[in-house]
């Protein structure tokens, strides 16, 4: 297990120099540049600029100092906000996207998984079919339709929660709409999934087993059904985390709230360079780490497995 | 479980309704973005611009109702006789710190804004100075640069040529003092709360990015008593149906930008504000390429569309159809264009060799996406196709690509722009043009245009604006080197009934200290 654990973590060494090197020359091949404006600038001043940032240099030099900043965790400057480094924004707005993904993803895993259960032991009953219609419509309608309609039914209609803004103008109650329209499609992801799986797991020979033994239902179900049927829920949630932990550029759009999704989406706009590569770091250390995270946790639910 | 769940319902109702409202004598402005920086030397758009007016003041501020130039720090100005120099008169101001501000402090802020390694975007601004051009280049040091402060309170400036709309350019943010003391004690972080000196009309108190900015009044402020907001919060909201809706909730006061889409629905309430804006909307024609190079052609093109219907129909918000570039402004009256005639469109279609629109190339008009523009480019498609039998394919690409395709490769036939004038003189708009201009993607190439545009940089008055309206019936009536489409107008959402000292202008610039609630 420790073997395991620690070959694992070595692996990502070469899986992030890799990602690094990539992404640093693939966004310089996107047209355009951090400076471009509507106003052309003037050739000398566009020169100033790029000494500044050093980008006058040739690209392997500035690959070799960008790499050198990054092992000491250093993103740089942002090219796009003058007063602040990539590392403060990332640090300001990283947390309010982790409360917000972690709060909507909690919310899916929970409904999600009982009202698959259910459905799964009501299999072609009424409960069943109600469930799979909300799941139906979690996964076909995009969060730009749900998010304005929870918006408007909830804020602007009834006035019960706030339309848009965060916790330090709403406290709480701010966290709500956003939460729940980010937690639909996930929910309803895995509502289908752990409705198949229980399925699965219920016809098994184990579980026929347990019943042939005198076993309670609710013991069955719990101790027995649940353990292998929430495997392939498991495996979702790795990248399920790792993406809703880094923010929706939608959903942080609708509600204004000051995530990391939007800027993400907005410095590919901007080629804000540094911000790019600072996301997509951040990005793919979280699905890394949630893989492994996941790949430990079937060791303890499913027995077949071990890790030597 | 039923009752506990109504309970809380109710209680969320009444927390909601209490909410984030301004009272009193606060306002909540959506801002529309994150600010990029609150450096006045390094800042380029209209929200900083916003933020400028109230953390800030140059020699000279815009006049709420007028836009034009009014005394800031400057008391009162004089030109030499051959307007090439000019004398501030600076009143006793300070720094919200305490530090007196002197003629000094202009010359090293001056300084510093052209410095080449302080890389500052908007340092072209101040090519009219002497000797500025070749310090930002690198070609001289900053002793080159034509600027004394003669005594505490007075600061000269030395101008390439006549400018006598230099207080006007003034009052513009590149021209802005920054307090050096400040500077170099905090370096990039003189700008964050905490660290924060500035000599306008407000204070710093809060910037959470991607949350708000809050200012407060400034008691050393030198006309402290004229300022009646205590608070100003600004948002950054850039979802312009979500900063409407907050608006209809009461949670902000005053917007400047509303969703197209609604627009039906709020042209008709009682707090929309319309005006004319200092900005064109066109299309700029390649004219490098066939058959865009023909005068004719590109006349035929530009008087083949109804720009009424077009801002009727498809822009909605109160446009005014353009058929010159510059807009009109105090002394410059801008020559009739070409209108509306599509049978005079046919005949120069058919001199040009197109007879009907037979043997037209295809060609492609290019913008950048967003469903606005979109709307615009298809519209014309259309009516170029109805009425002068000619097909155009629409491309858009995103904003970057898009700037470089039109800046870089100039590797378009006609590509849709827009410029918003940076001061109130027609030289915003007219300098864009000359050959070698650094907005001129169109590569157009006339040296009749050019050497106007020259002359009149060493005249002045009427004599220097009949200049420029030569220029622009060279522009327009002669070689037709750009295609105007609509000027542009300000839409704001705010409740005059309620907001005083705010008044509709032509660089929709509402200086926040005149501003309060009735």
């Amino acid at each position: 297990m420790a073997r395991f654990f620690i070959r694992r973590l070595l692996s990502l060494v070469p899986t992030m120099f890799i990602i690094v090197t990539l992404s640093f020359f693939l966004i310089r091949l996107a047209p355009g540049g951090p400076f471009a404006r509507e106003r052309d600038l003037p050739e000398a001043i566009l020169q100033n600029i790029l000494k500044r940032y050093h980008m006058d240099e040739p690209l392997p030099k500035q690959y070799l100092r960008y790499l050198g900043d990054v092992i000491r965790w250093d993103f740089g400057p942002s090219l796009r906000y003058r007063d602040r480094s990539v590392n403060e924004m990332i640090d300001t707005t990283l947390p309010v996207s982790t409360a917000l993904g972690l709060t909507a993803l909690s919310l899916a895993v929970i409904l999600g998984v009982n009202v698959g259960i259910v459905s799964a032991l009501k299999q072609n009953k009424w409960p069943d079919y109600t469930a799979m219609s909300v799941a139906v419509v979690g996964i076909s309608v995009p969060l730009f339709v749900m998010g304005p309609i929870l918006q408007m039914v909830f804020a602007i209609w009834l006035k019960w929660l706030p339309p848009g803004q965060w916790l330090s103008d709403h406290g709480l109650k701010a966290i709500i709409l956003p939460a729940v329209t980010l937690s639909f499609p996930y929910f309803a992801y895995i509502a289908r999934l752990s409705r198949a799986s229980v399925l699965e797991v219920l016809r098994s020979d184990y579980i026929r087993t347990a019943r042939a033994k005198g076993l309670k239902e609710s013991v069955v179900i719990v101790k027995h059904v649940l353990k292998g049927a929430l495997l392939p829920v498991v495996t979702y949630l790795g990248p399920a985390l790792s993406g809703i932990v880094t923010g929706s550029v939608v959903v942080e759009a609708v509600f204004v709230v000051p995530g990391l999704g939007r800027p993400f989406v907005q410095a590919a706009i901007n080629r804000d360079y540094t911000m790019i590569m600072a996301d997509v770091i951040v990005y793919s250390l979280l699905l890394i780490t949630a893989n492994l995270v996941v790949d430990l946790v079937y060791g303890l639910l499913d027995p077949r497995i071990s890790y030597k | 479980m039923k009752r506990v769940l109504l309970v809380m319902l109710a209680l969320l109702a009444v927390a909601g309704i209490v909410g984030a409202q301004s009272k009193g004598q606060e306002i909540i402005m959506n801002n529309g973005a994150e600010p990029q920086t609150l450096d006045p030397h390094h800042i380029e758009g209209v929200p900083e611009h916003r933020i400028y007016m109230a953390l800030f003041e140059g020699l000279t501020t815009h006049d709420p109702k007028t836009s034009r130039a009014v005394p800031g720090v400057a008391e009162k100005w004089t030109f030499s006789k051959d307007l090439k120099t000019v004398t501030f008169k600076l009143r006793k101001a300070v720094w919200s710190d305490g530090t007196p501000i002197t003629a000094k402090d202009f010359v090293e802020s001056w300084i510093r804004k052209l410095d080449p390694k302080e890389a500052a975007q908007y340092a072209d601004l101040l090519y009219v100075v002497e000797g500025a051009e070749a310090y930002n280049t690198g070609k001289a040091g900053p002793e080159a640069l034509k600027i004394r402060a003669v005594d505490d309170s007075t600061f000269e400036v030395k101008l390439v040529g006549p400018t006598p709309h230099f207080p006007d350019m003034v009052a513009h943010y590149a021209f802005a003092a920054v307090p050096m003391h400040a500077v170099k004690k905090h370096g990039l972080d003189w700008v964050k709360p905490g660290n924060f000196v500035g000599n306008g009309p407000f204070l710093l108190q809060e910037w959470k990015p991607q949350e708000r900015l809050v200012f407060v009044p400034n008691p050393k402020y030198w006309d402290a008593k004229t300022v009646k907001l205590q608070k100003i919060t600004l948002l950054p909201i850039d979802d312009l149906s979500t900063s409407y809706q907050m608006y209809k909730a009461g949670k902000v006061d005053w917007l400047d930008a509303v969703p197209l889409e609604l627009m039906d629905e709020i042209k008709l309430r009682k707090d929309y504000q319309n005006a004319p804006y200092y900005g064109t909307y066109y299309y700029i024609y390649n004219v490098t390429r066939k058959p865009l190079d023909d005068p004719k052609v590109r006349k035929a093109l530009s008087m083949a569309f109804d720009r009424q219907a077009l801002v009727d129909k498809v822009t909605k918000g109160g446009q005014i159809p353009a058929f010159t570039f510059v807009p009109a402004s105090a002394g410059f009256k801008p020559p009739a264009g070409l209108g509306y005639n599509i049978e005079q469109a046919k005949k120069l279609l058919a001199e040009a060799g197109y007879p009907d629109g037979k043997g037209f190339p295809t060609f492609q008009i290019l913008y950048n996406t967003s469903s606005g523009h979109q709307r615009i480019a298809a519209f014309i498609q259309e009516e170029w196709k109805r009425n002068l039998g000619i097909t155009v394919t629409l491309i858009n690409q995103e904003w970057s690509t898009y700037l470089d395709t039109r800046s870089q490769s100039h590797d378009f036939d006609i590509a849709r722009a827009g410029w918003i004038g940076d001061y109130l003189d027609p030289s915003t708009f007219s300098d864009m043009w000359i050959i070698g201009g650094t907005q001129n993607d169109g590569l157009y190439n006339s040296k009749e245009y050019t050497d106007l545009i020259f002359k009149a940089r060493t005249q002045s008055g009427a004599t220097r604006m009949k200049t420029l309206m030569q220029a622009e019936d060279v522009l327009i009536m002669k070689d037709h080197a750009i295609m105007p489409i609509y000027f542009y107008v300000t839409n704001n959402l705010i409740d005059l009934s309620k907001w005083g000292g705010w008044y509709l202008n032509p660089l929709g610039s509402h200086p926040w200290k005149y501003i309060y609630r009735k």
